[in-house]
C-alpha cells in the first residue's frame, strides 16, 4: 500500500522527524490562505501516488498569495498518468544548500533491509542508480540484529561531511528504522533530505509504501489507503476477496491462481489479443466470486471477450461452472465468452455448462485463439 | 530417487484440525503421503481421522520421527508455527500459508537457516515425488513419475506446466513450488543444485515471474554449474510496473524485475524460455536428445 507524501511526513513527523510546516489544500483558496499564514515564496505540491510529478508540472513556486492561489489552480485541474490531482501540499520554500537522499527497503536478493544514502538526493534514485551508481552507499542491515552501529558511522562519513549533519542523520536513520519495522514498511524514503541553511537536516519529501500481508497489525496504517490508489473496479474486487489490476485491453479474463493469470494474459497477448485485466478468483470454491468477477468485467465498458480459465486444483471446476450459471442470471454477458475447465471436477464442469448451452474446452492456447478471433 | 522426499518421508501438519489442514491432510493421506502426526496446541490427545493430534511439535516429536513439518496455520500465527519447528529440529518446514507478514519471513529465513535446516515457502502450493509422496495442495493426478524437476513460484501455472509434461508422456521426478513472496525459505538455486546431484533427474522445467532478482541469479548459477538441460518460463510479460499481480513478489519496482531482463539472462545461460506452457515438453525433449 502506497500513501501521499504529506501522509508519510505526518508519519515521520509523529515519529520526531523534522519535516518544517506543511498544509495540505483542496482548493485554491486553502493554498492562498496557507501562503498568507506561512508568508514569503512557498512551493505547491501535487498529491499523487505515481512519481514524475515534477516533470508533469505537478510541483510549482509562488511567491504571493495570488500567485499561490493561481499556481494551485494550475495543479489541482492536472491529470497525471492518469490520476486526477485532488489536493496539494503548500509548504515554506526552504533555503537549501545541498539535497541529500535516504532510502530504507528490502533487498530480497540479499534477504536484508537495504539503507542507500547518497549526497546527489533531489534527484530520482533510479536513475542514479544508472547514471552514477558509486554516488550512492549502501549499508544492509540484518533485521534479527539490528543497526551495526559502528558500520553505519563509516557508511555517513562517506555521504555526510560535517560531524553536526552525521549526528542528524544517525538518528533520523535509526528512526526509519524502528517505524520501517513497527509500521510494517516495505519501503521508507527521504528524497530530497535537505541541509538548511540555517543548519537542519529536513525531510522535504517522503514516500513510504507498506507491506499489504502486514496491513492486519496495523489498523492505523490502513486507515490512511487512499481510495484513489485503485480504480472503482479494483476496490470492487478488493471487497469481493479478488485479486484485479484494471489493464488497457479488451479481453476480460477470470483465472485461479496469480501465476496463471499472469500467463494467461501473456498469451492472449502472444495471439494477438489484449487483456482488460488481471484477475485471480483465488483457491477457494464460493460461487459467488466468479459472480462478483463476472459483474465487475461487464462493467468495463472497453471489454469485447470474457475468457474463464481454470485449472481445478483446490478450486473445483463444477463450482465455477455453478458460479458461471448463477452469473449469467443476474448479469447479463453481451460479448462473446469463451471457458476452459480442467483438472477437479472438470468433468462435472462441462456437464453444467453444456445444459446451459455454453461450450467447455480443455486447451488453453485454443481457448485464448477462441476468444481472440470472436472479439 | 526424487529431492527432498519420497516414499519414506514422516511428515507432520501443524494446524491439522483447522479448515485447511484438515482438507489436506485428508487428500495427502489418500494420495499415499505419511503423516505420521499433526499438531494443534489446545487439542492434543484427539484424533484427526486416525492422526494423532499433539499440543506443540517437540510432544509429537517424541512420539514419533519427523522428516517433514507442513504449514496450514493462519497468516498471524504462521511464523510463530515455523519457529516451533525449527526450535524442535525438523529437518524440512514447508510453509503453504499465504500472506505472512514479509518482515516475519525475513526474520524466519535467517532463524531457519542459522539451525542448519530448510524452509520452503511461505506462500507455496508444496512439493511432490509423484507416486512416493505429495506434502501440499496440487492434485497428485495430473502428475506422473518420472525424471523431470520442476520449480517454480506458482501454484496452478505449475500444474498447468506438468499436465503439459505428464500429456506428452514426460513424468517428475520432483516439483517444488517455491512460492510467491518477496522472501521465501528456499530459492530456485537451492533446487537446482539438488536436482543437478539427482540421479534420476534428466532435466528440469523452471518457471518463474516477474519481480526480485531470483531468476537471473539462477541464470548465473545455471551457466557456471548446471549439468542438466534446463527449460524456462516466465509470467507477467504483459504486466505493468508499479502494480502487484496478486503475489506479493509479482511486482515490477525500481526498474527490477522486469520479464525483458528475466528472459535475456535465462536465454544467456542456454536456458530455452518457452512462450506458453504447451512448449515446454517440445523444447525439453530437443535439449534431452
Amino acid at each position: 500500500m502506497n500513501i501521499h507524501e504529506y501522509q508519510g511526513k505526518e508519519l515521520f513527523a509523529s515519529y520526531g522527524i523534522d519535516i518544517g510546516p506543511q498544509v495540505v489544500a483542496r482548493t485554491p483558496q486553502e493554498a492562498k490562505a496557507a501562503q498568507e499564514k506561512m508568508g514569503g515564496t512557498v512551493v505547491i505540491k501535487a498529491q499523487v501516488l505515481v512519481g514524475g510529478r515534477g516533470k508533469a508540472g505537478g510541483v510549482k513556486v509562488a511567491k504571493t498569495a495570488q500567485e499561490a492561489e493561481q499556481k494551485a489552480k494550475e495543479i489541482l485541474d492536472l491529470t497525471i498518468k492518469g490520476l486526477k490531482v485532488e489536493k496539494v501540499l503548500v509548504v515554506p520554500a526552504a533555503d537549501i544548500k545541498k539535497e541529500y537522499y535516504l532510502g530504507l527497503t528490502l533487498d530480497r536478493f540479499n534477504k536484508k533491509l537495504i539503507l542507500m544514502m547518497s549526497a546527489s538526493g533531489g534527484v530520482d534514485i533510479e536513475e542514479l542508480a544508472v547514471t552514477k551508481p558509486e554516488e550512492i552507499i549502501k549499508f544492509p542491515i540484518d533485521a534479527s540484529v539490528g543497526i551495526d552501529k559502528d558500520g553505519l558511522d563509516k557508511a555517513l562519513t562517506q555521504v555526510f561531511e560535517k560531524p553536526e549533519l552525521i549526528s542528524q542523520a544517525r538518528d533520523v536513520i535509526q528512526t526509519m528504522y524502528k517505524m520501517y519495522l513497527e509500521k510494517e514498511c516495505s519501503l521508507v524514503e527521504i528524497n530530497p533530505y535537505g541541509y538548511l541553511a540555517n543548519g537542519k537536516l529536513q525531510a522535504l519529501d517522503a514516500k513510504v509504501n507498506f507491506d499489504d500481508n502486514a496491513l492486519f497489525k496495523n489498523p492505523e496504517v490502513e486507515a490512511m489507503r487512499n481510495p484513489e490508489e485503485n480504480s472503482a473496479d479494483e476496490i470492487t474486487a478488493r471487497e469481493a476477496g479478488l485479486s484485479f489490476v484494471s489493464m488497457d485491453g479488451d479481453i476480460g479474463c477470470i483465472v485461479n491462481g496469480a501465476g496463471l493469470a499472469m500467463a494467461t494474459m501473456d498469451i492472449i497477448k502472444l495471439f494477438g489479443g489484449e487483456p482488460a485485466n488481471f484477475l485471480d478468483v483465488g483457491g477457494s470454491s464460493n460461487p459467488n466470486k466468479v459472480v462478483s468477477a463476472i459483474k465487475i468485467i461487464m462493467n468495463n465498458p472497453k471489454v469485447r471477450g470474457i475468457l474463464i480459465n481454470i485449472f481445478g486444483g483446490i478450486t473445483r471446476c463444477d463450482d465455477i461452472a455453478n458460479g458461471l450459471l448463477m452469473a449469467t442470471k443476474q448479469v447479463d454477458i453481451t460479448v462473446p465468452l469463451v471457458v476452459r475447465l480442467i483438472g477437479t471436477n472438470d468433468k462435472e464442469g462441462r456437464e453444467i455448462l453444456q445444459k446451459a448451452g455454453i461450450e467447455a474446452r480443455t486447451d488453453l492456447n485454443e481457448a485464448v485463439k477462441a476468444i481472440v478471433a470472436a472479439r | 530417487m526424487s529431492i527432498l522426499i519420497d516414499e519414506n518421508t514422516n511428515v507432520l501438519v501443524q494446524g491439522i484440525t483447522g479448515r485447511d489442514g484438515s482438507f489436506h491432510a485428508r487428500t495427502m493421506i489418500g494420495d499415499g503421503t505419511k503423516i505420521v502426526a499433526g499438531v494443534t496446541p489446545g487439542k492434543g490427545g484427539q484424533k484427526m481421522d486416525e492422526v494423532p493430534v499433539y499440543n506443540s511439535v517437540p510432544e509429537a516429536m517424541k512420539a514419533h520421527k519427523i522428516d517433514v513439518s507442513v504449514i496450514f496455520v493462519p497468516a498471524p500465527y504462521a511464523a510463530a508455527a515455523i519457529k516451533e519447528a525449527a526450535d524442535a529440529g525438523v529437518p524440512l518446514i514447508i510453509c503453504i500459508t499465504e500472506g505472512v507478514p514479509v518482515n516475519e519471513v525475513l526474520v524466519m529465513y535467517h532463524y531457519v537457516k542459522s539451525k542448519g535446516l530448510r524452509m520452503i515457502g511461505p506462500n507455496c502450493p508444496g512439493l511432490i515425488s509423484p507416486g512416493k509422496s505429495k506434502i501440499g495442495i496440487m492434485p497428485a493426478k495430473i502428475h506422473l513419475q518420472g525424471n523431470i524437476g520442476v520449480i517454480s513460484r506458482s501454484g496452478t501455472l505449475t500444474y498447468e506446466v506438468v499436465h503439459a509434461l505428464t500429456t506428452n508422456g514426460m513424468g517428475q521426478s520432483t516439483c517444488v513450488g517455491i512460492g510467491g513472496d518477496p522472501i521465501v525459505g528456499s530459492g530456485f538455486i537451492d533446487l537446482l543444485d539438488l536436482f543437478n546431484q539427482d540421479a534420476n533427474t534428466a532435466g528440469v522445467v523452471m518457471i518463474g515471474e516477474i519481480g526480485g532478482e531470483d531468476e537471473e541469479a539462477a541464470a548465473a548459477w545455471i551457466k557456471a554449474n548446471m549439468k542438466k538441460p534446463v527449460v524456462g518460463f516466465i509470467s507477467g510479460r504483459t504486466a505493468p510496473p508499479g502494480k502487484r499481480m496478486g503475489h506479493a513478489g509479482a511486482i515490477i519496482s525500481g526498474g527490477k524485475g522486469t520479464p525483458e531482463a528475466k528472459v535475456k539472462a535465462l536465454e544467456e545461460a542456454g536456458v530455452r524460455v518457452a512462450n506458453t506452457p504447451s512448449e515446454i515438453p517440445g523444447l525439453l525433449k530437443k535439449k534431452l536428445g
